[in-house]
């Protein structure tokens, strides 16, 4: 513990007789510049999502699973990693039940220690749920949990998420704000703007370096 | 036709090293091109000005207030990361850091490292320290993993193989990894995914560094585009993660600004593909996810450059990198002449602080002071004024006591006996008029060799006349009319 005290009393031995800065934060400087109406924000986040790659559908509650359906026939997907303890993944499960859709699905139902090399390697596609898209910056929040763990929308070639339109806030300070981040925080929140991506070769860009090469967002217009 | 030099075989001073980054074109190509385009990001990413410099001056704001009260927001955080199940660990040296990584990595018996994109374990050599200790720590930002792979450091921040093109790194892989050679960016960037995907699902630890360490919160922030940060954080048992000290910010909402100067300055982003912020190990019921996260704080002499006011804004620092994708000089010597970790307008004022002004005398002094840097830093450090200052302390005599490690290593007698001369020949107008006399009628006798000048230059002559002499005249003729 000697590092401990050691950095610490050095800094405070820097900042003796001073007295801390005051909190000027202006959240007009990060929320003026990023408003928009209701009817663009979607449009918003539409265009700097497609700028990078993202394939969006606007469609309902009712056409979602089957246009996921259509998503893996269409690409010739042998499988679906979903997670059977949300109400999203419920409501996918018994669409593939009714329409006996080809795709098998895969429920993250197990720790990853007992099914690692098959998620690495065997798993071509995921749908997770996110908990809100920001607009300014064209982004998904995602909230893993217990139910929908980490991994699921990195591991997957494929990866398609579900964002309800009522939840798309302007800017990443207003949906801090709106959903109180402050008060606590999951283990692991991620916000995702595109798909996986580098330009470390002669900066040309290249998508999928390491998580999914695609990313497919059904924008929920019901929801 | 000039021969390329391997920047790796050039381990002379920075003068030297500069002198064979300049005949390569290769390498002054690579730069000028990736530099012209970086700069071009940048500009189209801010393109109203008020709302730029509102931004950098809240940015600014932010950082400063944070460092007013350092010491305090680093025991907050580490009370709050405790609680959130995080072991924070704290480090003065480099060697004491990679002590703390090597003994987590050896409770756990592991043998295989990947790390996402972190300077601070450059700082500590890392990779070298631990397969030293058999283990195996592979980088896997491309960018990194390319650099690694030819046994070479990073030559920019955020664009570790900036000075390699496709047709470079197509040869590395067929040389290192025996695939076929390809001119297609997409394939290599393909090679590369599927040769680290296997690294991934082995590792014992994955490693990390940290954009932004949430004191209010205590949430450790990343940021990247490749998703090899969130793999190198979320797929192996135990995740460490190592910052500087200077890293903490004091609340969740301080990032929201700070967040958008640094991937807009760094690459003209909006925002990251992923920015992932990691608040805790798996819990109990989760199913993914490290059981350990470690944040080994460090310190490598920015305690140094916190001791003096001025200098301390030296630790505002984002790694943003705009810096050096502005820097005339940077842009024409490349990364690795600095022969440091941190290249550019930041590594010429941050190095000093870390290994002494001994081993980097010319840092300070490698600049033509254009401003360039701090007119485009996000966090606006007056890094002009900060290179004047430390000009100051690399001259400075031991009574003088610099305030800088290893101050005073250019200091020279003779220089400073030049200068006190030199004053007082400007300063005594007799001195003066007798030197002036003596200079128009004996300057044959002037030295044809002043150092580094006449290397390209031919010797100063002074001449026969003195302008005093010349407008003298010049007035008398006047008068005549």
């Amino acid at each position: 513990m000697s590092a401990r005290r050691n950095i610490l009393n050095k800094l405070r031995a820097g900042l003796a007789g001073t007295t801390p800065r005051p909190d000027d934060f202006d959240e007009g400087l990060v929320t003026r510049p990023w408003q928009y109406a209701p009817e663009d924000r979607i449009t918003r986040l539409r265009s700097l999502m497609e700028a990078v790659h993202t394939e969006i559908h606007q469609l309902t509650c009712a056409e979602w699973p089957a246009k996921v359906q259509e998503l893996l026939e269409h690409r010739g997907l042998k499988n679906l990693l979903y997670a059977p303890g949300t109400d999203h993944g419920q409501t996918l499960s018994e669409h593939w039940q009714q329409s006996n859709a080809a795709p098998e699905l895969l429920a993250y139902d197990r720790p990853i220690e007992e099914w690692k090399e098959e998620l690495f390697w065997q798993v071509d596609a995921s749908v997770t749920g996110t908990v809100g898209g920001i607009a300014a910056t064209g982004s998904l929040v995602l909230w893993p949990d217990r139910h929908e763990p980490r991994l699921m929308s990195l591991l997957p070639p494929l990866h398609i998420a579900l964002l309800k339109a009522s939840e798309v806030e302007d800017n990443l300070y207003g949906m801090m704000q709106k959903q109180n981040w402050s008060a606590g925080l999951p283990t692991n929140l991620l916000l995702v703007s595109g798909p996986s991506k580098t330009a470390d070769i002669e900066q040309v860009l290249a998508y999928g370096a390491h998580g999914p090469k695609e990313l497919v967002v059904l924008i929920l217009e019901d929801a | 036709m000039s021969q390329r030099i391997p920047v790796k075989e050039l381990t002379d001073s920075f003068r030297g090293r500069a002198v064979g980054a300049l005949v390569d074109d290769q390498l002054r190509t690579n730069f000028r091109v990736a530099m012209d385009s970086l700069m071009q990001k940048r500009a189209d990413a801010f393109p109203d000005e008020e709302e730029r410099e509102g931004l950098r001056e809240l940015g600014n704001h932010i950082k400063a207030r944070a460092l007013s009260q350092l010491p305090d927001l680093l025991e907050q955080l580490e009370a709050k990361l405790t609680e959130n199940g995080i072991k924070v660990h704290w480090a003065e040296t480099t060697e004491e850091a990679n002590r703390i990584v090597h003994s987590i990595i050896e409770a756990k018996k592991g043998s295989q490292v990947v790390k996402g994109k972190s300077m601070v374990s450059e700082e500590m050599e890392m990779n070298d320290y631990l397969a030293e200790r058999n283990i195996e720590c592979l980088e896997s930002d491309m960018g990194e993993y390319i650099v690694q792979l030819d046994g070479e450091k990073p030559s920019h921040i955020i664009m570790p193989a900036i000075h390699k093109n496709r047709f470079q790194v197509s040869k590395l892989f067929h040389d290192k990894l025996g695939v076929d050679e390809t001119e297609d960016v997409n394939e290599l960037i393909q090679i590369g995914r599927r040769t680290l995907r296997q690294k991934f699902l082995e590792a014992d630890v994955g490693v990390s560094g940290v954009n932004f360490a949430i004191a209010e919160t205590g949430t450790l922030l990343l940021v990247e585009n490749e998703g090899n940060g969130r793999m190198s954080t979320t797929a192996p048992p135990v995740h460490i993660a190592v910052t500087g000290i200077e890293k903490v910010v004091e609340n969740l909402r301080d990032v929201v600004p700070l967040l958008s100067l640094l991937t807009r300055s760094a690459l003209g982003q909006p925002i990251t593909t992923y920015v992932n912020m990691i608040s805790g190990p798996r819990k109990p019921d989760e199913l993914d996810g490290p059981e350990e996260v470690h944040l080994v704080l460090l310190d490598n002499g920015r305690s140094g450059a916190f001791a003096d006011a001025q200098l301390r804004q030296t630790l505002n620092c984002i790694r943003c990198g705009a810096c050096m994708n502005h820097c005339p000089v940077y842009t024409r010597v490349g990364g690795h002449t600095y022969g440091e970790v941190y290249p550019g307008p930041i590594g010429k004022i941050i190095t000093p602080h870390m290994v002494g002004l001994h081993k980097v005398p010319d840092h300070p002094s490698a600049s033509s002071l254009c401003g360039a840097c701090g007119e485009v830093c996000p966090v606006k450090i007056p890094i002009p004024e900060m290179l004047q200052r430390l000009r100051q302390e690399n001259v400075k005599s031991p009574a003088e006591q610099p305030k800088v490690k290893d101050g005073g290593a250019k200091y020279s007698r003779k220089e400073r006996a030049i200068w006190r001369f030199w004053a007082r020949l400007n300063t005594s107008p007799v001195f003066y008029r007798l030197f002036l006399w003596g200079a128009t009628r004996f300057g044959k006798l002037a030295p044809k060799n002043v150092g580094p000048w006449t290397e390209n230059h031919s010797a100063p002559v002074p001449a026969r006349r003195s302008l005093h002499d010349l407008a003298k005249a010049h007035l008398n003729q006047g008068d005549q009319r």
